[in-house]
């Protein structure tokens, strides 16, 4: 059991640390393409070994931590960071099930968690504390306020992000996210039934994991780095890697709980050979992540940075409302029509 | 009088009432959205410089340099006027007798390309069509020495520069 654990925990990271590195070429690709440019094209075939000259440069990078900061926390906020990333993939479920040579293995990695929801809520809730703390221990006035408005802004969307969460397990009446998924294999899946609670989530996940447009944290004109500034070498890339690999969780998140997750509509996988049809969910799951992470990027280089009193309005006056609206609506629906 | 200034200059446009679409947002957004995709499958814009170089018009003012005949012979009578018109005092030019018709030759002409700011006064100003604007852009010395230019190298066949000659020509005639 522990064996089967620890095998699955040592899969999942290697995928997604290789999958965050890739996510950094990607998004620069994206960027180049968007703007009518070509991207990195030079380190291997295409670019495809840009991430690894990447990580080594950063590896050589002096690492240097200033006199005025707060050592012990300095340290710590990266660690924090991280460790929260990559924490709530402990409970996606990145496919139904899989036959190997004779054994049925899940595909999570504690796949028997039924407070599934309440801990990725926990969790991502515990991911400000690494960007605060790193703020506060930076002793820099930029990174302080890129700190300061971190932690306004996580508390006022995660509220949206409750609501708009509160509604799906309104409609399958369940924290477990296999059993969330399977109603939505009976019931059709939670973006077409509740299609405000999708909106609602989506936006104040991009607030979540400090994406474009709401990146205030780190705002680059007006705060240099935000609490990232006072970071070098491999404490700033493990920032850099969290940010992705919240993207990451962020989109599993949001395909296990609105687009089915390894669920494909009018395909019968129980016919099939018990492995491929494992593996094609598998791919069905990765399928939906790519096309939120790449929402994720094309939204960054398309829309702009709101300002910081826009934010708190738009947070607190219009998807807070929008998100007590949608509970109701989302009862009203319960009640009549399912 | 300085309200009426302030007023004139300072004050912004005022700004237009936004439509109830425009406030939804969202659809904006869309809108913004997918004008950026449209570029995702636009051609780009991006030259893959050291492969693929950038042929340059004949007007273009790259490094100057010397006109040679097709007897080998250099063009430049060494008046001195490119010397004495360099805004930069890159040019440097040493004279000398010789057999040939011109009578006068420069035994030692020295172009200093770190001083160098492409403005094309020499061109501009030689009497005999001697010295002249070349394509070259690609300039890199690794020493202080290698970058002041003798004949060896600012000598160029007279067929190499024909673009630039006739350009010349047109803009004189014109």
């Amino acid at each position: 059991m522990i064996v089967e654990a620890l095998i699955k925990i040592a899969i999942v990271l290697l995928v997604v640390l290789t999958a965050v590195s890739y996510m950094v070429l990607l998004e620069r690709w994206i960027s180049a393409w968007l703007q009518d440019r070509i991207g990195p094209n030079r380190v291997g075939p295409f670019g495809l070994l840009q991430p690894l000259a990447d990580v080594l440069k950063l590896l050589l990078k002096e690492d240097i931590v200033p006199k005025a900061s707060e050592h012990w926390y300095f340290w710590l906020a990266p660690v924090i960071s991280i460790t929260v990333a990559f924490s709530v993939l402990a409970i996606i479920p990145f496919g139904a099930s899989i036959v190997l040579f004779g054994t049925s293995y899940t595909m999570a990695i504690a796949s028997n968690i039924n407070i599934g929801v309440l801990y990725i809520i926990a969790m991502t809730s515990v991911g400000v504390y690494g960007i605060t703390l790193a703020g506060w221990s930076s002793g820099s006035k930029y990174s302080l306020l890129g700190g300061l408005r971190s932690s306004a802004q996580m508390i006022s969307y995660e509220l949206t992000l409750g609501l708009g969460l509160l509604s799906v397990i309104m409609l399958s009446g369940t924290l477990d996210l296999n059993a969330i998924i399977h109603s939505q294999i009976n019931g059709g899946w939670n973006i077409l039934r509740a299609p405000l609670g999708f909106l609602l989530f989506l936006i104040s996940s991009f607030a979540e994991t400090n994406r474009q447009p709401f990146d205030l944290p780190e705002a680059e004109p007006e705060l240099v780095g935000g609490y990232h500034t006072e970071y070098s070498s491999m404490k700033w890339a493990l920032f850099f890697l969290a940010e992705y690999a919240n993207m990451i969780t962020a989109s599993a998140v949001m395909s296990v709980l609105f687009l089915g997750g390894w669920h494909i509509p009018f395909l019968d996988v129980s016919t099939m050979n018990p492995t491929v049809a494992g593996l094609v969910g598998v791919g069905a799951m990765a399928l939906k992540m790519f096309g939120f992470i790449f929402f994720f990027m094309w939204v960054r280089w398309s829309i702009p940075r709101f300002r910081y009193d826009q934010l708190m309005d738009l947070g607190w006056k219009v998807l807070l409302p929008l998100g007590l609206l949608n509970i109701i609506l989302t009862a009203l629906e319960k009640t009549y029509l399912l | 009088m300085s309200l009426k200034y302030r007023s004139k200059y300072n004050n912004p446009k005022p700004k237009r009432k936004l439509t109830l679409w425009e406030r939804v947002y969202l659809p904006e957004i869309a809108r913004g959205m997918f004008t950026s995709i449209k570029h995702l499958f636009r051609p780009k814009f991006v030259r893959q410089y050291p492969e693929e170089k950038w042929d340059a018009p004949s007007s273009f003012r790259g490094r100057p340099v010397l006109v040679m005949e097709e007897n080998g012979a250099e063009r430049c009578v060494a008046c001195g006027l490119c010397s004495r018109v360099c805004p930069p005092l890159a040019i440097e030019v040493q004279a000398s007798e010789t057999e040939l018709l011109k009578e006068r030759y420069p035994v030692r002409f020295e172009i200093n390309m770190l001083r160098c700011i492409f403005c094309g006064f020499c061109e501009e100003v030689c009497p005999e069509e001697a010295i002249v604007m070349s394509k070259d852009y690609e300039l890199t010395f690794r020493k202080y020495v290698d970058a002041i230019y003798g004949k060896d190298k600012l000598l160029t066949p007279k067929k190499d520069l024909k673009d630039r000659l006739e350009f010349l020509r047109q803009l004189r005639n014109s």
